[in-house]
This record gives C-alpha cells, structure tokens and sequence, in this order.
C-alpha cells in the first residue's frame, strides 16, 4: 500500500483488486447476463441470438404451447405438493428428533443421506423402484394382492407424484436438518413454563413453537421454492419429460428450445417467465428480511 | 426424555458430590417402554426403512444376474451373489458407440471437481476475506447482487454464459466448465467464508496491521491457518455439488468430457438395447459413491455445510 493517498479509488487497493473475481461475476454474469436474456427475450432469435425486436411474439407463442401449459401445471402441482410435504415432514421429524432420543446421530445420518446424492442418482433409483413389471408394483401383486395398480412412471395422470416421491426423499433430510436447528435454538424455559400451564405438547408446537420458528420457516420456504423451480436433473433421469409430455417442466422446456430445437428466442421467453416466478417470491422475502424497519 | 440409565448416573452423582440433599431429585424417570416411546421410534424407524430402501435395492440388484432379476423381487437378496454388473458398468457399459464404462465419466469428474473445488474455494476465501476484512465502498452492493444470485434460475444465466466461454475460448472444453462451477459456487461460498472471518476477532486483524501485515500476509499468515475447519466445510459443498451437477456438464461440455453424472444418465436412459438394470444400479451407486463418502466421512461438517446455505447473510 502506498504511504500517501492519493485517490479514494487507490484505497485499499488490494482488497478491489482481490475482489475483482467477484465484481465480474455478480456484474458482469449474475446481473448482465440476466439483463441479456431478458432483453433477448423480446427477439425472434432462432439458431443465434439476432437483436431483431418483435415485441412480446414469444410470450405469446409460449403461452400459447400446450407443453409449455402443461409443464407449469406440472411445477404447479409439484411445487405446492413438495412445499407442503416437505415441510410438514421435515417439520414433524425434527419434532421428533428433538426428543431427546438415543440414536440421534444414526437417525439423522439416514434420513439425510439421500440428500448427498445427485438428482440424477435420485431418479434413476426411483424409475428402477417404481418399475411396474418389476418393482414395487410386482412385488406387492405377487404377494397377493393382485389387483393392486401403482405404476405413476407409466400414467400420464400421476407420473408428477412418482417424481414427488423422489423429490421428498431426496430433500426432506434437509428440511429436517433446517427444523431441528430452528427448534434447538428455542429457549427450554419456553417448555418448561408451556408444561407448567398445563399446555398441552401438541398445542405448545402449533401456537407457541411454530410462530417462533417463523424465520427458519421463510428461509426453508424461499430456499425450497428456488430449488422446485429449478426442478430438471430428477425429471431427466427419472423419466424424460413422459409419458409423452405429462412429466415436462420448465426448465427442460428451456433446454430444450435452447439447446435441441435452436429455438432461442422461445428459451428465453420461458427462461425469464421463470425468473420472474421467483422474483414473485424473493423479493417480499428480501424485503422482510433485510429492507423495512424492524419487525415488532 | 433421557432414559432411566442415565438419569440413574446423574442421579448418583449428585448424590455424591451434594450429600446434604437427600431423596429422589429430577424429573420422575419414565419406563423404556412407554407409548410415547413406542410412538417415537416406531416412526422414526419406519421413516428410516423408506429412507434406506432405495439404497438396499440399489444394492441387491447390482449383485444379481439378470434372470434372476426378471424372476424374483427387487427385495429379495442375491440367491448368487455376482460382481459381473459392478465390472460392466465400470468398464465396457455403452453409450452411444462409445463403450469404455462408466470409468471415462468418472476420471472426466475427477479432472473438473478437483480443478472446480481449488479454485472456488480460492476466489471466494479471498472474496469473503475482503468482504469481512478490508471493506471498501460498493462491496455490500456487489455481494448483494452475488447472493442474489443464487437464487435466479441457472436457465436464465446459460446462454450468455455459452457466449461469454466461446469468446474465451473455453467452450465445450473441461476448463470453461471448471469456470462455470467456480462461478456459481461463489455465492454459497463467500457468504460463508465472510460470516466466518467476520467472527474472527478484530484485535488479532489489527494487531496485525499494526506489525506492517498487508492484505495478503493477514490472508495467509494468520487468516488461514486460523479457518481450517471452514475450509473443509467449503470442500463439502463444492465436492458434492460439482459432483452431482447435470445441467451444466450437459450444456457446457462435449462428449468426451461429459461427467459421470451425465455419462450415467445416457447408459441408463439409452433407448436401443436391452436394458440391463443390474449394470445400470451398479454405475448408479458407483456415480453415487464419491458423494457419500464425503457425506459419511464428514458427518457433522456436512450438516453444517449445509445449515450454512441457509443462514442469512
């Protein structure tokens, strides 16, 4: 560092020079690149990008697809069911870890394993289970009972629930691991004084514990939310997008037309459809977490 | 609730050590076997079968024949126990005309984690250190900007991205997808590397500064060697999530360097041939491998990993 200084902007020089990597990276790709494809959104760009306005074309065109309608139906009903699973799950086993219960450690270890492993594990394990010749299908007809029909990999109307049950088995450990934190950060006078107003336990979690838990919950919900829109690897793996279209998402759709159907421009119309989908979320999130006064 | 054995212990050590207090002190013990016990662990155990059933099946496939597959359950176990799937899957698997295995995918994974983890976890030790340690006007806008940025779809970012890596000249290449990795890993990484040097102690940064320390002495002399730990958690992350990342190895990578998670998916899911489940469990777990060994090596480490990504900044 030089004795003298002579400029505000030779201040602490190193450290921006440093810091350059991240400067180019949350300029120069994180807002740039999300300014690009969004301008390039509005273009008729077909196998390359060409800055040839046509207004909001593609979101007409995109909205107007049956597999692009269909695959946000799909993340629909996947987000909300995945939302809602996981962190009632996640919720009701921290709950009972935090029992004080012997075996915390191999319990948590098992249950949160399936998270160390990639969607593309996930799904494939997942097709091979719920195989219908001879997965879980077979096995329970060969048991006895014969009529029994479970094959959601091979039913257009329920494939999106054989995804669902990869999608929380792989996940849930998380959100487990994220409650457990939560509840062990509350105060064991709070216990104590719900038991000696004879509260009972059931009510002491739903009125007392979870309102207090309200932050871990946002955070949970914000991160599993980022995460469901970016659903793609487990659909890949676990079924292609079938039967037919019934599996698709967004984010296949995008590669798709990105990448296959050189299509840009419909890529990044629904790219940025799924920008915004998360910006509806993050920023009353931000807002309450970080902008706004303090919260009473 | 503890159980009764420990509560006994504590019990007799108090009762040694405060010998004035006399008679039965604590929470009245409670029977082993109590219906809220059994309520407990009968869940929990039972969650744990459908935790650990994919797994157990996984395995008992990869060690069976395929008659014996096409015959039996995919629960029952290997009446002969063979390793010709393990062997397949690693070495001769096809995709496509190409039919090396699994083993090209996995050194293709290896050549891009390890280069990935290095180099993450350099720039973003060096970012968060900045950041905690000698800010400077603008740094809370870009990391806002960065943390942002872990939430925006990766979809929006990949086809700039294409063009930013063919103008360099990396596209398609093992380095642009070393690039790729360091760049999303960044946000994760800086906001944990700068939360921890943050907690260090001033005085120790100061005392530094008073010695003539500059930017990098302080980084590698003290801050350093004071955050192994933190370092390790950082490995975690990155190893786990280069390892298990499809997207970007599918777009920005050629076949011949495709990473295993790819190279898996395209066994398994090829259209043409019969499908050999047993080779195609067998290169699953082996894809799996990697990850779960640093999940059942790192244990508490690997929770606090990820409890990271989800504390605030």
């Amino acid at each position: 560092m030089a004795s003298e200084r002579p400029n505000r902007l030779y201040r602490n020089l190193t450290a921006k020079i440093a810091a350059i990597p991240m400067i180019l990276t949350a300029v120069c790709v994180f807002l740039g690149g999300t300014a690009w494809t969004v301008v390039y959104s509005f273009t008729n760009s077909k196998l390359l990008p060409r800055a040839k306005f046509v207004g909001l074309d593609q979101y007409e065109r995109l909205w107007g697809t049956h597999r692009w309608v269909v695959s946000i139906e799909n993340l629909m009903i996947y987000g909300i069911c995945s939302l809602v699973l996981s962190l009632v799950i996640g919720f009701v086993l921290a709950a009972l870890m935090d029992q004080k219960i012997r075996f915390e450690n191999t319990f948590r270890t098992i249950i949160l394993y399936p998270f160390a492993l990639s969607f593309i594990v996930t799904g494939l394990v997942w097709q091979w289970l719920l195989n219908p010749d001879l997965g879980l299908q077979s096995v329970v007809r060969s048991a006895g009972w014969v009529s029994f029909n479970f094959d959601p990999l091979y039913n257009a109307d329920i494939v999106i629930f054989g995804v669902l049950i990869a999608g929380i088995w792989q996940g849930s450990g998380l959100i487990m691991v994220l409650m457990l934190a939560g509840l062990r950060g509350i105060d064991e006078s709070i216990w104590k004084a719900a038991r000696v107003d004879g509260i009972p336990l059931w009510k002491t979690y739903v009125f007392i514990v979870i309102p207090m838990l309200r932050p871990v919950f946002i955070t949970t919900l914000v991160l599993i939310t980022s995460g469901i829109v970016r659903l793609y690897d487990l659909i890949v793996a676990q079924t292609s997008g079938g039967p037919g279209i019934a599996s698709e998402v967004p984010a296949k759709y995008v590669y798709d037309y990105m990448f296959q159907g050189q299509n840009l421009g419909q890529g990044f119309a629904a790219s940025t459809m799924m920008l915004l989908a998360v910006l509806i979320v993050i920023i009353p999130w931000a807002y309450l977490e970080f902008g706004g006064k303090k919260r009473g | 609730m503890a159980n009764p054995i420990s509560l006994s212990v504590t019990a007799a050590a108090i009762g040694t050590t405060r010998a004035e207090l006399s008679g039965p002190r604590g929470a009245r013990p409670k029977r082993a076997i109590s219906p809220r016990n059994v309520f407990i662990y009968g869940t929990l155990l039972l969650v744990s079968v459908y935790y650990l059933l994919p797994l157990y099946v996984m395995i008992v496939t990869s060690l069976k024949g395929m008659p014996e597959i096409r015959l039996g359950n995919i629960f029952a176990p290997p009446v002969e126990v063979t390793f010709e799937p393990w062997v397949k899957a690693w070495a001769t698997a096809c995709t496509g005309l190409n039919c090396e295995g699994l083993s090209r995918g996995f050194w293709n994974s290896v050549r891009i984690t390890v280069p990935s983890v290095v180099l993450s976890i350099a720039i973003a030790s060096v970012n968060g250190y900045a950041l905690a340690n000698w800010r400077f006007k603008g740094a809370d806008f870009f990391f806002t900007v960065l943390i942002f940025g872990a939430f925006i779809p990766y979809q929006v970012m990949l086809y700039p991205i294409v063009i930013l890596l063919r103008e360099l000249g990396l596209f398609g290449s093992l380095w642009g997808l070393v690039l790729v990795h360091s760049i999303f890993g960044m946000p994760i990484l800086t906001l944990l590397f700068r939360n921890y040097f943050t907690s260090v102690p001033e005085e120790l940064f100061k005392a530094a500064r008073v010695d003539g320390a500059g930017f990098w002495g302080i980084y590698f002399k003290i801050m350093l060697p004071m955050s192994l730990p933190i370092f390790v958690v950082a490995m975690i992350i990155q190893i786990t999530g280069v390892w298990n990342d499809f997207l970007f190895g599918v777009v920005y990578t050629k076949p011949d360097v495709y990473p295993m998670t790819v190279q898996l998916n395209n066994i398994v899911n090829s259209v043409q041939g019969v499908k050999e489940y047993n080779v195609n469990m067998a290169a699953t777990i082996i894809t799996g491998l990697v990850p779960l060994i640093v999940y059942f090596v790192s244990g508490k480490l690997f929770v606090r990993g990820i409890a990271a990504g989800a504390v605030k900044g």
